[in-house]
């Protein structure tokens, strides 16, 4: 349809684009986790986005309208960034659960896209981590960390471990499976020993958590990766630079400051920043336009938010990892943010 | 010399917030202004300008000649229409107008006799200098001067000198952001001497003390022209020192009055004030040289360059239109003679407005007549997605509004809420629709808002006049009655007094009386009725449409 009212020009943006940029930007990301956790986190990755897709196109169908909504790439985006936020053994019905609740309740159930309060992704992660805590934190130890138990890069191994359980290999899931530094710092802080010593015991190098070569989800562990699709997506404007970047600095201010005044309790900034799923939330979860503040001066409040939010639940929380208990709260404070964050208007 | 020249053009480092970076496409950037031939007949609105129509004064059979008066002002926002040849006025009836909704106007039709016998009757006022304002600024009005960018707004009522608000820098505004548009651009390269007249006796009439000269880096040709015109001038023109011509980066929507004067002098114009409340006019390069025109040539406004363009014209190019001239010859000139497939705007791409066909005249506000393949325009008109909150629509607001939220409420029928988050600062310029993702065609929506808002205003005022009125019948109603009642008693009084035994009741004939009052009360209300109805703005003018600042290109 033609509308009479102008602009009679369009940019040539479209959501499409958006996500499939995105999508791209998460590729380094993709490529590490196969790297890391080989036929286990393709499959995985797989499954998500195709039980995400056929989720989307049965809702909207059921919902009687347009199919067409499933090329603009949002759905699968959400498959996806669902994958590298899950740990690389789940049993396959739990991907599978937790992908068509990304969609159904993380989405459709408020209206489908634009309309949602929460990012997709991380609401169905969380909903997991809550059910399932135990399959939720159980890392399997990825290819050139030390010795794998099991071999990665063996396609029948995978499929056997994901469908039959580790039981199939003869083995149990504490056997192939070891602690991430954020929830080792954890546990040896509930048994009274220092930060410092946790790292120490933990044989932490910053190095290896730099380019991803420790315990984690399968998306998560490469800060690396993760940034260099967040500067992609910076210098193509499909984000900007106000939440990623006060979220980190909040964090990593907060965390300085802190193990400047105790140490021994307080892990140190750098650490912070490239443990757990903070950058992957700071450039793609908190950055979901949909369930982010609009205005700069909103997204500035809500990055500090998430960053306050994520370093109080890993310093004094029950969970290891805060960063996406962060941003779904955050999330919830969006309209309120919308309401009050607006720039001031021309000669107002 | 060149180097030097380019030396002393200022360069402002200053900018609005928002903005963005279209596809210029000006293909006619290098064509000179051609001059358009005479069609077989004019049509002439009785409103081309914003404000109050004119009432024709010449009557079918008239003879006019070029120049002459043929409907005359009413109401102080208004400016008279003149006949662009000389010819013979073969009818007065409605005719379309460049409108979307091709609203019907009023409109004088003149046939030329080929002959173009100007009419003398205004007098060339040379010494301009030594004339007073007042009189130039009555000159301007009877010339029929508008803004020529657009905003089609009565020049002489910005010209006033006020000594309230004294004007520091007078703005020319030769930015002319609107993608396709070039007439603007070639009026500077071939009649740079007339605008730098035209600005001489603005400065004079309103007693600014400089006045910058503004043009974006696009067309370097004509920041050229204007900085060597300037010097060639310098020499029998002292005052030519105080005018400085200023490069700024191109970035649409500079052109808009506000955004430019923030970019020029780093103030923004206050909510509810004018440019002249902060000591600055803005005047756009075209009206320049019309007031030139006006003032040296005592020639009345009948003519007006526009760009013809568009990727379904063959041969784009400028042209000098008289006005009146019907958009189908004009585009015939240019090779365009069938129109299927094809879509007319009237301005710009951003700003301007469609039309339902090419059988409405030019008139002053055209400053770009364009056709565009409906292939492009399907492009640009993508159907509408749901909104992904992204914000890109409020980062390239130059007024820094929240486009989205604004688009929600209106789509909400949340008026009164669109109005407190400032829908009414919206200028329309269209940069959010342009950036959205969705395609949502939020100017849409604004301007919806705006109507609705404009409606609701309209009916409130209308309670509140009812409601006046009938306070006002009621309390008239009372002091009659207390009146009467006044009367009553001293009548009763007096009765009393006059005869003691006689016990006649008094009440009687006087309530009879009020009862008489009582119908002639209940008469009158019903022509005051008719009176407020008369007042009610006239539900023609278009609603929010005053609000919204036209970006003059
Ligand atoms: S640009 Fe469009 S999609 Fe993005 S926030 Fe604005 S209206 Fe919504
Ligand atoms: S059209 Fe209105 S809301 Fe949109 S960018 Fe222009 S001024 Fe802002």
């Amino acid at each position: 349809m033609i509308h009479l009212s102008s602009p009679h020009m369009h940019g040539g943006d479209s959501i499409r684009m958006t996500m499939l940029s995105v999508i791209f930007a998460l590729l380094p990301a993709t490529i590490v986790s196969v790297y890391l956790f080989g036929w286990l986190a393709f499959l995985l990755i797989t499954i998500s986005m195709v039980t995400c897709l056929i989720t989307e196109f049965i809702s909207l169908r059921l919902m009687g309208r347009s199919a067409s909504p499933i090329g603009d790439g949002s759905a699968a985006l959400t498959g996806l960034l669902l994958a590298l936020t899950l740990p690389a053994y789940l049993p396959w019905w739990m991907v599978i659960l937790a992908s068509v609740m990304a969609i159904l309740l993380g989405k459709q159930l408020y209206g489908g896209l634009g309309y949602n309060l929460f990012n997709p992704a991380l609401a169905a992660r969380v909903i997991l981590l809550i059910s399932f805590p135990l399959n939720m934190t159980a890392w399997i130890i990825p290819m050139h960390v030390g010795t794998p138990v099991i071999d990665l890069y063996d396609f029948n191994a995978c499929l056997n471990l994901l469908i039959f359980g580790p039981e199939s290999l003869n083995r149990a899931l504490d056997a192939i499976t070891m602690a991430s530094p954020l929830g080792h710092i954890k546990t040896e802080w509930s048994q009274g020993i220092s930060v410092t010593n946790a790292l120490r015991s933990y044989d932490y190098s910053y190095l290896d958590a730099f380019l991803g070569r420790e315990a984690g989800s399968i998306g998560e562990t490469s800060a690396l990766a993760l940034l260099l699709g967040g500067i992609y997506m910076l210098a193509r404007h499909t984000i900007s630079w106000h939440i990623p970047f006060t979220y980190l600095a909040t964090v990593l201010i907060l965390a300085a400051v802190f193990n400047l005044i105790d140490p021994a309790h307080y892990a140190p900034p750098l650490f912070h920043l490239l443990a757990g799923g903070l950058m992957l939330c700071a450039f793609f979860m908190a950055t979901d336009p949909v369930s982010s503040p609009v205005t700069p001066m909103g997204q500035i409040v809500f990055g500090v938010g998430c960053g306050v939010l994520t370093w109080s639940i890993r310093t004094y929380g029950g969970y290891p990892e805060g960063a996406m208990f962060a941003v779904i709260l955050m999330n919830c404070t969006v309209p309120l943010i919308d309401h009050y964050c607006r720039p001031r208007v021309y000669g107002r | 010399m060149l180097h030097t020249l380019l030396k002393s053009i200022q360069k402002s480092t200053r900018t609005f917030s928002g903005g963005i970076d279209p596809e210029m496409s000006k293909i006619t950037a290098a064509a000179a202004i051609a001059t358009s031939m005479q069609p077989q007949l004019y049509i002439l609105p009785i409103k081309q300008h914003i404000g109050e129509a004119c009432e024709p004064i010449v009557s079918v059979g008239d003879h006019v000649k070029w120049g002459q008066k043929i409907a005359r002002s009413q109401g102080y926002v208004s400016v008279p229409v003149h006949s662009p040849t000389s010819g013979k006025v073969v009818k007065i009836e409605e005719h379309a107008t460049p409108h979307p909704s091709g609203m019907g106007l009023p409109s004088i039709f003149i046939e030329p006799d080929g002959k173009d016998t100007r009419d003398k009757s205004l007098k060339p006022i040379k010494a301009y200098r030594d004339t007073d304002p007042t009189e130039l600024r009555e000159r301007l009005r009877l010339c029929g001067i508008a803004g020529l960018g657009g905003a089609v707004f009565p020049t002489f009522i910005k010209l006033l000198k006020d000594n309230r608000n004294p004007i520091e820098t007078l703005i020319l505004n030769g930015i002319e952001c609107e993608p396709y548009l070039t007439n603007d651009h070639r009026l500077m390269i071939e009649k740079a001497k007339e605008i730098i007249i035209g600005i001489d006796i603005i400065m004079h009439m309103v007693g600014a003390k400089k006045a910058i000269i503004a043009i974006e880096d696009n067309k370097p040709n004509a920041l050229e022209m204007m900085q060597e015109t300037l010097e060639i001038l310098s020499e029998s023109f002292p005052d030519s020192t105080r005018i400085e011509v200023c490069q700024l980066p191109t970035r649409y929507p500079q052109g808009s009055e506000k955004q430019l004067i923030e970019v020029l002098t780093g103030k923004q114009v206050p909510a509810g004030k004018l440019p002249m409340h902060i000591g600055v006019i803005c005047q756009n390069v075209g009206t320049s040289k019309a007031i030139h025109d006006a003032i040296i040539k005592g020639r009345p406004l009948t003519e007006r360059i526009v760009t013809v363009s568009g990727d379904a014209v063959p041969r784009p190019g400028n042209m000098r239109v008289r006005l009146g001239t019907p958009m189908r010859f004009v585009f015939a000139q240019h090779g365009l003679e069938t129109f299927d497939h094809v879509h007319l705007l009237h301005g710009g791409p951003m700003m301007g407005e469609k039309l339902k066909n090419a059988d409405v005249p030019v008139v002053k506000s055209t400053n770009g007549l364009l056709a565009m393949h409906s292939t492009s325009m399907k492009e640009a008109h993508k159907s509408e997605q749901p909104c992904i909150r992204c914000g890109h629509c409020g980062v390239v607001c130059p007024v820094s509004l929240v486009p989205n939220l604004l688009a929600d409420q209106c789509r909400n029928k949340q008026f009164e809420k669109a109005e407190s988050y400032d829908l009414f600062d919206c200028i329309e310029c269209g940069a959010c629709s342009y950036v959205c993702p969705s395609n949502i065609p939020l100017v849409h929506y604004f301007r919806y808002g705006k109507g609705q808002l404009a409606q609701i205003g309209r009916e409130q005022n209308f309670a509140h006049a009812s409601k006046q009125r009938s306070e006002h019948r009621d309390d008239r109603i009372a002091r009659e009655k207390e009146e009467k009642a006044a009367k009553r008693r001293v009548v009763r009084e007096k009765h009393v007094a006059k005869a003691d035994d006689d016990k006649t009741s008094a009440g009687k004939p006087d309530h009879d009386k009020t009862a008489d009052h009582k119908t002639a009360d209940e008469k009158k209300p019903k022509t005051t009725d008719k009176t407020i109805q008369k007042d009610k703005p006239s539900p023609k003018s278009p609603p929010g449409k005053a609000s919204s600042g036209k970006v003059s290109s």
